[in-house]
């Protein structure tokens, strides 16, 4: 106890504060609060897993798919190297055609071609099928080659002899170019299984003969790894002869193939020889024969513009831009479209919003200012909606709107409406305000009632007896103080309504609908998943940008939810 | 109570309002202020008092009767119309302005220019000696400070007449001393005619100039305040007001305006008949504890006394409060003076005790 005493003076005079045992007081504080804290984590922890896996991590993963664009250079990584020197100007040359037909034969091979087309339509229309007839047709291109191989020696047709000749007979294989072809392979197929391949490349052969090495590495990747055979006893891809070809139209090879002592040395200095057979005019003109788009610009300049691993192209397609090869350009007149719908879908939610403050204000009041038993019966009808499908819902106005509907029947029983000009309110702006006005409302009553709940009636009866009128004594004392409701329940109108998707489908028609819509067209129909994401993004960020200013120029604290 | 003049500055003609219409809370209300005044409404909560008071500023309408201001009906006038300052119980200072904005609230409503707006809004200010709180808000003020204000307030359109509904209510026992103080003060420094509510008789008996004393939907008493305090009119007001020792009796003759009554102990005593007139009626006697002597030598030679036997005696400082057991009550007060001559009774000790006939009331039992 004297230990104690002593620790507690001299707390007061110097130094940190000691507890009773002689640690700092305020480690002994942390450590108190720790176990508190732990608790309060381990509450909550089930709930912020469940969070953060089902909202949070999809959410990032959307955002992050509105500027990913790693598919051209991972289906066409030669080609977006050989692009790199193309100034644009005029047709690519062959070295592009070249790199483009081992990269699309590798992607046909793997089925990725076809996405990638799907992913550059997005950006100028035609390519999708470009790819499609190309994909099929990439084996004819090989073929050319390979039956020239093929009479030269008719080992060439044989599995095994393509193996031996490859690995040299099991020389010092070229590991370097072993991982780099998976790596690359890896990154074109997502979910390619990992295992051993059973080849390697010899690393003489690789020095000798380049792009056959390259072309066989792949094709043996994809034979043990995605289609589980032996690379052995499988015949090797037309793109391979094609790779041969290629480098046997270089002159320093073919005279290094005359020294080469390894396995199939004899057939490779026959081939060498028949050099002259090959194919002329090389792979530009064999794309051009498959389809003449292969020369048009655009295609090149799409395919250029995008190579690049993250790209602003989906953000400016959500604001009717375009990048091309000049720049960021306006799109085409009709495809401009997402402008007109955000401004739609932000003017609607202020309608929507103004509508719900206008019908719920008056409510609102009235809950607030009735004796209780009437108040909680009014309220119980407020929250009614709540209590059923909001399908259900929906599908009523549908059934009230309608030109043949009840509301319809009655004007027109009534003699205000002729029966042929019935009017038109669903499937328009207006069935889609209607609707979802009715559906937000009592988002709006329920934060205004309970701060209008706290508003004595005092005030108003002082104002009164100060001389204001009902009027101004409302305009003057009883609003003002009713803002925070006002300012919470528009909050909450705006920003759901601003998302609100199932509503607008059902009844919007094509002028009623919002973005939301369109985001969910492109997610469901479309697939232009980026698109959806930069839209979705847009969105986002707006609602935290109006929260921002809100809590600028009125402060969130003021906001009153219950 | 039916002596309502014409000639008053308010007046309640046989008022009456019900909310439900089965039950009347004010029954058959007759009340006069006199211009300048300073009137207190006293009484139980539930007793209908406050409801007056709404009715007077107009947010609750009589269901019969005539309320006159100035001579003028104002039954059909609304609240707005009326030119009644009021102070509300929690002060209603509205929030989102500030205090020199709530004073000018008032003044913006009936038109007036800017300047004198803000020289009216100072003078009132200073009035309550409030000048530098112009530019705080509500929220930044400790409770006298908004009561002060709310008092400003309701003065700085310079109404004839001012409703108070338990203002002081929320101050504490100090602070509410003080205000009681210098709201009468400044009510009679502009001669401005005051209706005040409160359910505390400490508060009524040192403000007004008239009480009110509201029971079960009547005025029970009217009447100054140390009339109300000294003669009671009936045994809810003796017993309302202050504190007193009250004992059941039948009245045992009356002559020379002093009543004998036997109280059910079957003791004598000398009363003074109030509102009883008939040997064989029953009465509730009431004396107050500081008239009830025990000292022989001051006591009439033919005064009835009786035996008392001291149960409790209680030092309180200034006074001392002895409780006595007394013709078969065991909890009759009563209090003396802690003068230097003054005895101090000790538990035990048998004494006698008298009272001087007249102050000794004899009313309704």
């Amino acid at each position: 106890m004297s230990d104690a005493s002593t620790s507690m003076s001299d707390a007061s005079t110097a130094g940190p504060m000691l507890a009773a045992d002689g640690t700092p007081l305020k480690r002994s504080l942390r450590k108190a609060l720790r176990r508190e804290k732990m608790r309060a984590l381990m509450l909550i922890a089930p709930l912020l897993f469940f969070i953060l896996l089902t909202f949070i991590a999809p959410i990032a993963d959307m955002l992050f798919r509105s500027v990913e664009n790693q598919i051209v250079s991972n289906t066409l990584p030669r080609t977006v190297i050989a692009l790199d020197d193309w100034d644009g100007q005029e047709e690519p040359g062959e070295k592009v055609y070249q790199a483009l037909y081992f990269d699309l034969f590798v992607a046909a091979e793997a089925k990725e071609h076809t996405k990638l087309g799907t992913r550059l339509n997005y950006e100028e229309t035609g390519i999708s099928s470009l790819f499609r007839t190309t994909g099929r047709r990439s084996d004819d291109i090989g073929e050319a080659y390979q039956d020239v191989f093929e009479d030269v020696d008719p080992r060439f047709k044989e599995a095994g002899f393509w193996y031996d000749m490859m690995t040299a007979g099991g020389g010092e294989p070229d590991t370097a170019l072993m991982s780099e072809r998976l790596g690359t392979m890896n990154r074109l197929i997502a979910d390619l299984a990992s295992g051993d391949i059973g080849f390697a490349p010899a690393a003489e052969i690789s020095a000798l003969l380049p792009k056959t090495a390259e072309a066989y590495t792949d094709f043996a990747i994809f034979t043990a790894l995605a289609d589980g055979d032996v690379v052995a006893e499988e015949d090797p891809w037309e793109a391979v002869y094609a790779a041969l070809g290629v480098d046997l139209a270089n002159a320093e090879t073919r005279d290094a193939v005359q020294v080469y002592e390894g396995p199939g040395a004899d057939a490779l200095r026959a081939a060498a020889a028949a050099a002259d057979q090959l194919p002329a005019g090389g792979f530009k003109s064999a794309f051009l024969d498959v389809d003449e788009d292969w020369a048009s610009q655009g295609v090149w300049e799409t395919i250029k513009t995008y190579s690049a691993s993250y790209t602003p192209g989906y953000f400016l397609n959500s604001v009717d831009l375009e990048l091309s090869a000049d720049g960021i350009s306006p799109r085409d007149e009709d495809q401009q479209i997402y402008i007109l719908l955000f401004k739609r879908t932000i003017f609607m939610s202020l309608t929507i919003m103004f509508s719900c403050i206008l019908l719920g204000y008056p409510i609102a009041w009235l809950l607030a200012n009735l004796p209780v038993r009437t108040s909680n019966l009014l309220l119980i009808l407020v929250l009614l909606p709540f209590w059923t499908s909001l399908l259900v819902r929906t599908s009523a106005w549908k059934v009230l709107l309608q030109q043949q509907g009840v509301i319809n029947d009655i004007l027109v029983w009534s003699g205000i409406v002729d029966d042929a000009n019935r009017l038109v309110m669903i499937n328009n702006q207006f069935g889609t305000i209607v609707a979802m006005t009715h559906i937000l409302l009592p988002f709006m009553i329920l934060p205004l009632y309970s701060v209008m709940q706290t508003i004595p009636p005092s005030y108003l009866r002082a104002a009164k007896s100060l001389g204001a009128t009902n009027w101004t004594a409302f305009w003057r004392v009883y609003f003002p103080q009713s803002v925070p409701g006002i300012g919470a329940g528009s909050i909450l109108v705006f920003i759901l309504s601003i998302g609100y998707y199932i509503t607008p489908e059902l009844v919007g028609g094509t002028t009623g609908t919002f973005i939301s819509n369109r985001i969910a067209y492109h997610i469901s129909s479309s697939l232009n998943w980026g698109l959806a994401a930069a839209l979705g993004s847009i969105l986002l960020a707006a609602v935290l940008i109006l929260y921002w200013a809100y809590d600028k120029i009125v402060g969130i604290d003021n906001v009153k939810l219950g | 109570m039916t002596n309502a003049s014409e000639n008053g500055f308010v007046v309640f003609d046989r008022v009456q309002k019900s909310y439900d219409g089965e039950t009347l809370v004010v029954k058959d209300l007759n009340l006069s202020v006199g211009r300048g005044e300073f009137l207190t409404m006293l009484g139980p909560s539930g007793s209908g008092k406050t409801t007056c008071l709404m009715m007077l500023a107009g947010f609750e309408t009589a269901t019969h009767g005539d309320i006159l201001l100035g001579g003028k009906p104002i039954n059909n006038i609304p609240p707005h119309k009326r030119g009644i300052g009021m102070v509300f119980q929690n002060y209603a200072l509205f929030p989102h302005m500030t205090i020199a904005e709530n004073l000018s609230f008032p003044l913006e409503v009936r038109k007036i220019g800017k300047s004198e707006r803000e020289e009216k809004v100072t003078r009132a200010l200073g009035m309550v000696q409030m000048e530098t709180f112009g530019g705080r808000r509500p929220a930044q003020l400790s409770g006298g400070q908004q009561q002060r204000v709310a008092l400003a307030r309701a003065l700085v359109f310079e109404p004839e007449l001012v409703l108070m509904d338990e203002p002081l209510g929320a101050l504490d026992k100090q602070l509410r001393e003080h205000m009681q103080f210098e709201i009468t003060n400044l009510a009679h420094e502009l001669g401005i005619t005051t209706v005040y509510v409160t359910h505390d008789q400490t508060e009524a008996l040192t403000m007004s100039d008239n009480v009110a004393v509201f029971d079960d939907g009547r005025i029970q008493q009217l009447a100054a305040p140390d009339k109300l305090y000294e003669e009671p009119e009936n045994s809810f007001v003796a017993q309302f007001i202050g504190e007193n020792n009250t004992m059941l009796g039948t009245i045992q003759s009356v002559e020379n305006g002093v009543a004998v009554v036997q109280l059910d102990s079957g003791d004598l005593i000398d009363t003074k008949p109030i509102n009883v007139s008939k040997p064989g009626e029953r009465t509730r006697v009431s004396i107050r504890p500081e008239r009830v002597e025990f000292n022989k030598d001051r006591l009439h030679a033919d005064a009835h006394t009786l035996k008392a036997e001291v149960v409790e005696f209680i030092y309180m400082g200034d006074i001392f409060r002895t409780k006595l057991k007394v013709a078969g009550l065991d909890d009759f007060i009563i209090k003396t003076r802690n003068a230097p001559d003054q005895r101090r009774l000790q538990p035990g000790e048998m004494i006698e005790i008298g009272w001087m006939p007249e102050d000794c009331r004899a009313l309704d039992a």
